[in-house]
């Protein structure tokens, strides 16, 4: 193996990595307010809406990321009255096709952990809060979500990973990134094992990143499922109080 | 005469074809302590849980101090508060202490205390963690202040949560059978904290098992028998010769167990 032409791959590689980070944020944010907002419909008790929401979920969990690529990419331009929407200047941009169907794809799936998370919320602690009067935007904002947030938390670091590695398909409708600069250094030199080797060390070490990120931070916000500080010497330093 | 603190009138509630409360009315006068007894599926915990409107009621009136729960009937014909806020405010004067404690587990034990002071009667924070460690030396707990509810017995556990209830200064105090689920040994624990909170005048609605409570303790004793109140009275007289012999079999058998 030729470890010169290797580093070289990998800083021509990293000239994508700027576009599958924008991608994935992107994509992960815009999926994260969708997931919320499907989560809730699934939880209220308006049936049409919960209803819609499980609908939702059942289409975009059950077909490819590709298809579902494809048919925002190619598909919208065919109707005319989305090449002459408001929509058009975004809907023509691959960028935000990509983005749109990632966020569409992971918003389903993370709204199912959502929602798992939400029916773990022990239903005493919730009625403990609404004893003392709490009003429910305090009772959500202090008690179910931050239990919610840590239930959520394995899975959704889970999901985000996928993400990671779903942002690769964004090279199939034009985009720059980090598998699109493989696959051209690919067809140029022909040396497929370490272009590709290049490629998947880069989502190796992302990944590595993001899990040792959220397992921080799951550390971080769990302090109460750890040993008592009595068995840990040295770690009794409570947690700041009241960090809303 | 001793102004009325708590006065349920004609309670009722069903689940669906069951019909738990058919008409139960109390009056709690300040400083009260009125044990509630009842068999197992009798609607104690349904009545406690009415008078904080966790459940809603069917009918009846609930009035804490001067100040009615204001109830309507909704388009579907159950009932339901009519104004949540007023809902909110009242409870916020209910303390509330449960059979399984019901700490918040992501919060320490003084966050627990300190949380509805706090972020309900939004009162300055300072002057909450002051009063919570008062109240947690009170209940004996106060080097657990910044330990997880998950890592307190279960005595300790109910004391923190009776802490939780006390500092939100409630007008009344609702216990729903607080020493039910803990160890035998753990019992003694909650109930002297219970007996201190009695003695100090402060007006309490016990839902208990524990007869002993019930005829030192309180001031008054509820028998609650298939949805009615069967026997209503000091408990010289209730376990005296006031009972009705239901309420005697009811103790008898509970003496054996
Ligand atoms: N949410 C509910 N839905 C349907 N039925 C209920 C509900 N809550 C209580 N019940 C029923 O109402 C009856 C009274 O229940 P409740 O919990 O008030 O009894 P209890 O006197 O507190 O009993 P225990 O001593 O076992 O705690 C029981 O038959 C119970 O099954
Ligand atoms: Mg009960």
């Amino acid at each position: 193996m030729d470890f010169g032409f290797m580093a070289q791959t990998t800083v021509a590689l990293l000239s994508g990595l700027p576009l599958t980070l924008e991608l994935f944020v992107t994509s992960v944010l815009a999926g994260g307010v969708l997931a919320a907002l499907l989560a809730w419909m699934r939880a209220g008790r308006v049936p049409g809406l919960s209803a819609l929401a499980a609908a939702y979920v059942f289409v975009f969990r059950g077909t490819p990321l590709l298809v579902q690529l494809f048919l925002i990419y190619y598909g919208l331009s065919q109707f005319p009255e989305v090449r002459h929407s408001v929509a058009w200047p975004v809907l023509r941009d691959p960028f935000w096709c990509a983005v749109l169907a990632l966020a569409l794809n992971t918003g389903a799936y993370t709204s199912e952990i959502f929602r798992g998370a939400l029916a773990a919320v022990p239903t005493g602690q919730v009625e403990a809060a609404r004893a003392c009067g709490m009003p429910r935007l305090t009772l959500l904002r202090r008690v179910v979500l931050p239990i919610a947030l840590r239930q959520a938390l394995p899975s959704y670091a889970t999901e985000i990973i996928l993400m990671t590695k779903a942002t690769a398909l964004a090279s199939i409708v034009t985009l720059k990134e980090t598998m699109f600069v493989a696959a051209k250094l690919n067809s140029e030199t022909y040396r497929a094992i370490e272009v590709f080797l290049c490629a998947g060390a880069i989502y190796l070490v992302l990944n590595i990143a993001i899990a040792r990120a959220v397992a921080l931070l799951e550390w971080r916000l769990s302090p109460h499922l750890r040993r008592a500080p009595d068995a840990l010497p040295g770690l009794d330093t409570p947690l700041e109080l009241g960090t809303a | 005469m001793i102004p009325v603190a708590l006065s349920v009138k004609d309670l009722r509630k069903t689940f669906g074809a069951l019909e738990v409360l058919k008409g139960i009315s109390l009056d709690a006068r300040q400083g009260d302590v009125i044990s509630i007894l009842g068999a197992s599926g009798s609607g104690k915990s349904t009545f406690l849980r009415c008078i904080n409107l966790l459940e809603t009621p069917d009918s009846g009136e609930v009035r804490l101090g001067d100040e009615v729960i204001r109830m309507r009937k909704g388009r579907d014909g159950r009932s339901g508060a009519a104004d949540r806020r007023q809902v909110d405010r009242l409870r916020a004067r209910l303390g509330m202490v449960f059979q399984n404690f019901n700490l918040w587990s992501h919060m320490t034990i003084l966050q627990n205390v300190i949380e509805a002071p706090v972020h309900v009667l939004g009162r300055p924070k300072a002057e909450c963690v002051a009063e919570a460690e008062a109240l947690l030396a009170k209940v004996g707990i106060a080097d657990k202040r910044h330990q997880y509810p998950a890592h307190l017995s279960g005595g300790q556990q109910q004391r923190a949560a009776i802490a939780r209830a006390l500092a939100m200064r409630p007008d009344v105090m609702l216990f729903d059978e607080p020493t039910s689920a803990l160890d035998p040994e753990l019992v003694g624990e909650v109930l002297r904290v219970m007996r201190t909170l009695a003695s100090e005048g402060r007006t309490m609605l016990v839902v208990t098992h524990e007869i002993g409570f019930a005829r030192d303790v309180s001031d008054r004793v509820v028998f609650l028998q298939n949805g009615l109140v069967d026997c209503d009275g000091p408990p010289a007289d209730v376990f005296g010769t006031g009972g009705s012999d239901r309420f005697k079999t009811f103790i008898a058998r509970h003496a054996t167990a």
